[in-house]
């Protein structure tokens, strides 16, 4: 069995009444691509934010890479190796693509308010090599032509690009997209599909969330599915596909 | 640093240099009291600069900027005046101005931190009233800024012997008082926007427009926002405490009624007309708001006798009204500013 990167152990969150996920327990193995799967509604992103630390669970936690994650955290989560991408993309949407990116190397770098002040070598070696990286990662998700565009001028799929390239700037070793492919044409999605499939063969864990279950089923190397914020299953798609809870879930039947 | 030394941009500084060092002489044939209009514009470019960091980089929008002005100034004042027998020297003074202003910063940051906005706008605007009346009122039980009356004969600058105060002779030419503290505040202010100009375009830099930005998009790229807001405030309100230190010195007195809100209000219209989170537009702006109501004060009733033979309005207040429409008027047709950044006007332009 592969090493464990993520467990989840009965993480709980309501808002309200509403139980928006009901102790739901899933594991990430390492260098896997990991889908997470449901109707709208079922709780998905909601579990992206109490991993991520933007929500506090009402119950349960993490454990990442050996050691607890701590909750309300965002930029710790940052920090420890988890970065993510919004389902409703989330740039800096009047910064240079090349300056979202920049933004994301804050995590692996140190320069403070004196640095930046004196302009010491060390703090100009720092800021050469974040620009050469963000443009290397540019380059990764091929809208390296845009670089000097701002963010909001880029196009939906080139947006979707960016956050990703944002989000590998931060040296993740748990990278979580939260529905991609939403509104990309096939010729885009199969793109995409290529660009996780090599960021995970270059050693990244992918979690993803997404609506398009073809893309999930053929991407994947185990899928989760939730359905009313609690855990249906937890396997290979194969297995995942004809199980007749999940069918029940997508048709209602 | 390569693209300094091409021809063009060297005649283009040495032009600014000539510039700046015939400015307070040309100013002078108006009377002293032009130089002084022009030491106060430069002044206002360390507020504005400082509130840019806030409003322009970070995004934070703060009307009580004038409070850490004034917790410079009162530094200064109680540090080198007979009020408390003090008389520090200014290089001891100006850090301690700019820590303790810094420290107001953060006191202020620190309960704001989850307001943004209108909410974050109030809150500041009542702690820089907060600080205004302080100062008007901490006169009793013990009397430390001697109240609405102000602290009076304040120390000028000095350097050893050499006092900024008072007309002297350097080199053969004869300089002013006020013709001094501007080769003075011309130095500290190519300080100032070079230190602005440095943390724009640094890891911080980026991390306080990420803010502004998406708050939440920032977090999850890792950056700790409640330091980075932190720091946003700790070094506006330094720049502001070093701004009030010399303000505080150059009049040699200081008093409460020079802190209320419209000074506030002052500062973040030149922010904003001059180009928000433009460097070179902040100081266009800080020049502009400074002068122009100079200019009206003194060309608007000669220019009513002059068109209609005699006074119609107390040019007092069609100065007023005249700056007022001007500011309407530059919002209705430039609303990202004078001297917007390139970015910033294709944002409000729109183009793809």
């Amino acid at each position: 069995m592969a090493d464990i990167l993520l467990e989840a152990r009965a993480v709980a969150k309501h808002f309200g009444g509403v139980k928006a996920l009901r102790e739901v327990s899933l594991t990430i193995r390492q260098g896997e691509i990991y889908g997470l799967i449901g109707p709208n509604g079922a709780g998905k992103t909601t579990f992206f934010n109490c991993m991520t630390g933007l929500y506090v669970p009402d119950g349960g936690g993490f454990t990442f890479a050996g050691a607890p994650l701590l909750a309300a955290a965002p930029h710790k989560a940052a920090e420890r190796g988890i970065a993510r991408t919004f389902q409703n993309i989330r740039l800096f949407a009047n910064m240079t693509a090349l300056e979202n990116v920049m933004v994301g190397r804050h995590v692996r770098t140190r320069a403070g308010v004196f640095g930046a002040m004196l302009m010491n070598a060390a703090t100009r070696d720092e800021e050469a090599a974040i620009r050469q990286r963000a443009i290397e990662l540019l380059h990764y998700v091929a809208i390296a032509d845009r670089a000097g565009d701002l963010a909001k001028n880029l196009s939906y799929g080139d947006q979707r690009r960016l956050e990703i390239a944002r989000a590998l700037a931060t040296e993740p070793s748990l990278l979580c997209l939260d529905e991609p492919a939403a509104g990309m044409n096939a010729t885009e999605t199969a793109e995409l599909r290529s660009l996780i499939d090599g960021i995970r063969r270059d050693g990244t864990t992918v979690l993803l969330i997404e609506h398009d279950v073809k893309l999930v089923m053929g991407l994947c190397d185990r899928v989760a599915v939730l359905d009313y914020g609690a855990l249906v299953i937890e396997d290979a798609p194969a297995v995942v596909q004809k199980d007749p809870r999940v069918i029940e879930a997508y048709l209602g039947a | 640093m390569s693209k300094w030394l091409n021809p063009r941009s060297a005649t283009g500084i040495l032009l600014i240099a000539v510039a700046l060092i015939a400015l307070p002489f040309v100013a002078a044939l108006g009377g002293q009291a032009w130089v002084r209009i022009v030491n106060f514009a430069i002044l206002y470019i360390f507020l504005a600069l400082g509130l840019n960091i806030v409003v322009g980089f970070a995004g934070l929008l703060d009307l009580g900027y004038i409070a850490f002005y004034a917790v410079g100034a009162y530094t200064w004042a109680l540090l080198a005046s007979p009020h408390f027998g003090l008389h520090w020297p200014f290089w001891a003074i100006l850090p301690i101005g700019a820590v303790i202003a810094c420290f107001f910063g953060v006191l202020l940051g620190s309960p704001t931190l989850k307001l943004r906005g209108d909410y974050l706008a109030i809150v500041t605007l009542g702690f820089g009233e907060i600080v205004r009346i302080f100062l008007n009122n901490l006169n009793a039980p013990i009397n430390v800024t001697n109240g609405p009356q102000g602290i009076t004969l304040i120390d000028p600058v000095a350097i050893g012997d050499f006092r900024f105060s008072g007309a002297s002779e350097i080199l053969g030419v004869s300089l002013s008082g006020p013709q001094k503290y501007y080769f003075l505040l011309v130095a500290l202010a190519i300080f100032v926007i070079i230190i602005n100009l440095r943390l724009q375009h640094s890891r911080i830099g980026r991390a306080w427009q990420a803010i502004r930005e998406d708050e939440i998009a920032a977090k999850a790229v890792g950056i700790n926002t409640r330091n980075i807001k932190l720091l946003a405030f700790a070094m506006g309100a330094s720049f502001g405490g070093i701004a009030g230190g010399i303000f505080s010195a150059m009049q040699g007195f200081v008093s409460p009624e020079s802190f209320s809100l419209i000074e506030s209000i002052m500062i973040l219209a030149m922010v904003v007309l001059g180009g928000m989170g433009h460097i070179p537009g902040v100081i266009l702006g800080a020049v502009l708001l400074t002068v122009l109501p100079e200019v009206l004060r003194y060309g608007v009733g000669p220019l009513q006798v002059a068109v209609f033979g005699r006074m119609l309005i107390d040019p007092e207040s069609l100065r007023m009204l005249i700056f007022g429409l001007a500011l309407v008027l530059v919002m209705r047709f430039k609303p990202a500013g004078l001297w917007p950044s390139p970015e910033r006007k294709r944002e409000l332009q729109g183009d793809a």
